[in-house]
């Protein structure tokens, strides 16, 4: 059986608006949000899942569903055979958040400390917490600052140190939301090789929603699309690729100025001194005979080849669904 | 190894004894504020004939009590409850693998507790030497004395819960709890020992839930109630503790309710 099942999940808020002015005081007017229609999906154990989508999808109401924070307002979604709102306290003592936005850390607090009331909340014994914590406490590099305050932390730090505090009761599924917002990009790097290999030795499964989509690239094989409250797309990567038309980019530099790389139908999107951005199809034109070409006509520096940006992709699905729904 | 609550509960007391300046501060002014009431009452009990319920030496024992755990008074809601209700993060509080009421409540205990300990030993010592502040009037008082404070330490802890909870509904913190201090300082008899009030309010003084927090531990400890009768108040002070346990835990379940239905 699947480790999460999502069916048929919808849930809107009512929003108070005001007019300005006397009217608005006498009189306010309520308008329903639909934040997730019909939303469905499945996740077996040991997946790592990218779920993206922009601001106002039903993201975080769906991460919330799933944590037991909120209840939808029908559909059925079970996690380990669990209804989560229903088992709330069973149900979050398998689970692990990190809210990217917040720290589930005391604050005035040596993280160590917060670290043991964890242990006495969650009721792991000594034996299997001590030798667990203090790997996660060496994979992540907190030694130098265990025994500061949450307070004093740098947001990579806090960060790193959040992610030890919601795996020391080993949970089976991780809900990471924006874990690497506003990290440089060590800590980033810290960060996604930490996740990669939880996910694959103690095969925790991981739902990461993000607005960065190199985390998604560098760790998710399946990726969910979210928009309006639906899944737009849901699949591996290079499904997601082939949803909308499939394009390159090609980066040229040249050797010298004053030439106009031309060659349809490939198209220029981009002209900036000697260096050329071109998109091309490959059903029209392949890679390979492309570079030939342009490297046979003009004296080239550099090239660089790339996949379509997945903002792009994600961007032409909501666009697409939204002429759909228009 | 120890259960999860008592761990959130001895890491927010320890913690809540950090704050040295605060409690330094709070006893300067509770000193000051001893002193100045305790003069006036000298000045009234010295122009005043006719007996009061009180003799001077117990009111200004009552005195120097209430200024010692002047910081167990269920003031305001807790603060960083309040903070996350108005940000919106208490949704958070839900992830974590403990009943929302339990927590809240052994917070609360820190809260009430730590510095009122910290703020008691050291005023309560000063006035001993200095200020005319007597011991217990005997074993018995000092043994029920004890068992009264921890009373009231429970019951404005339940009290302060209630107060976390209003905030499910007005969020601000404004509003509702506003007239709180105003109601405690009143009817807890830290503005005014209660048996100073006129005979007629003594009836409905003796009834209220406030007076537990304040009044019932004074009087045990100086004698003004003996420790035949003391069970009695002792035991008003938990009936009116399993009242506002019972509606803070309505409260949350309430509260969750509405949360987990309206989204933080």
């Amino acid at each position: 059986m699947s480790q999460i099942v999502a069916e048929a999940l919808c849930k809107s808020y009512q929003v108070y608006e005001r007019a300005p002015g006397v009217k608005g005081w006498l009189h306010r007017k309520v308008r329903t949000v639909h934040a997730l229609r019909d939303l469905c999906f499945r996740i077996e154990r040991g997946e790592m899942i990218g779920y993206i989508g922009p601001n106002g999808a039903g993201k975080s109401t769906t991460v919330k569903i799933l944590s037991g924070i909120l209840v939808p307002d029908s559909g059925e979604c079970r996690v380990d055979g669990r209804v989560p709102w229903e088992d709330r306290v069973a149900h979050v003592s398998r689970i692990g958040v990190v809210f990217g936005q917040r720290t589930q850390l005391w604050w005035d607090l040596p993280i160590i400390e917060s670290f043991d009331l964890l242990r006495d909340m969650y009721r792991i014994p000594e034996k299997d917490y001590r030798p667990w914590r203090d790997m996660l406490v060496e994979r992540l590099d907190l030694g130098s600052f265990l025994h500061q305050p949450v307070r004093q932390l740098s947001l990579g730090q806090r960060m790193r140190a959040d992610l030890v505090a919601a795996m020391l009761h080993k949970p089976a599924l991780l809900f990471l939301d924006e874990p690497t917002i506003g990290l440089d990009a060590v800590s980033k790097l810290a960060v996604r090789d930490f996740l990669r290999e939880l996910n694959q030795r103690e095969g925790v499964t991981v739902i990461l929603t993000t607005h960065d989509l190199d985390d998604i690239e560098a760790l998710c094989k399946r990726v969910m699309v979210i928009g309006d409250g639906r899944i737009l797309s849901d699949g591996t990567l290079a499904q997601l690729r082939g949803a909308v038309r499939d394009e390159r980019v090609l980066t040229v530099d040249l050797r010298n100025d004053a030439v106009v790389v031309d060659e349809a139908p490939a198209r220029v999107v981009r002209h900036e001194g000697r260096r050329f951005v071109l998109r091309f199809v490959p059903e029209e034109i392949t890679s390979t005979e492309l570079i030939r070409r342009i490297t046979a006509r003009y004296e080239v520096e550099d090239l660089f080849l790339e996949f379509t940006p997945i903002e792009e992709i994600v961007a032409s699905l909501y666009r697409r669904h939204r002429e759909g729904v228009a | 190894m120890t259960g999860p609550l008592l761990a959130v509960f001895r890491a927010q007391f320890r913690n809540l004894l950090q704050y040295r300046g605060a409690a330094i501060g709070g006893l300067v002014t509770q000193v000051f504020f001893g002193l100045v009431m305790m003069m006036v009452y000298q000045a009234v009990y010295a122009g005043s004939t006719t007996p009061q319920a009180l003799t001077l030496q117990q009111t200004i024992t009552y005195v120097w009590l209430n200024q010692a755990f002047f910081a167990m008074l269920p003031w305001t809601p807790d603060g960083e409850v309040r903070q996350m209700m108005r940000t919106g993060t208490v949704a958070y509080e839900l992830t974590r693998p403990c009943p929302l009421y339990g927590l809240w409540f052994v917070r609360a205990v820190a809260l009430r507790s730590a510095p009122a300990l910290l703020r008691s030993i050291p005023l309560l010592t000063l006035a001993y030497l200095f200020f005319g502040f007597q011991l217990p009037a005997g074993g018995a008082s000092a043994m029920w004395w004890i068992f009264s404070l921890l009373s009231a330490l429970a019951l404005s802890s339940a009290i302060t819960v209630t107060l976390n909870c209003s905030l499910f509904w007005t969020v601000s913190g404004e509003g509702a709890v506003m007239f709180m201090p105003a109601l405690v300082m009143l009817l807890s008899g830290l503005s005014l020992p209660l048996p100073l009030y006129p005979d007629w309010l003594q009836h409905a003084l003796a009834l209220q839930p406030f007076r537990g927090l304040m009044d019932v531990p004074a009087r045990i400890y100086s004698g003004a109630i003996p420790p035949v009768d003391a069970a009695i108040n002792v035991a008003g002070q938990w009936v009116w503790c399993g009242a506002f346990v019972l509606l803070g835990k309505l409260m949350v379940s309430r509260g969750i309710r509405r949360l987990s239905i309206q989204g933080g």
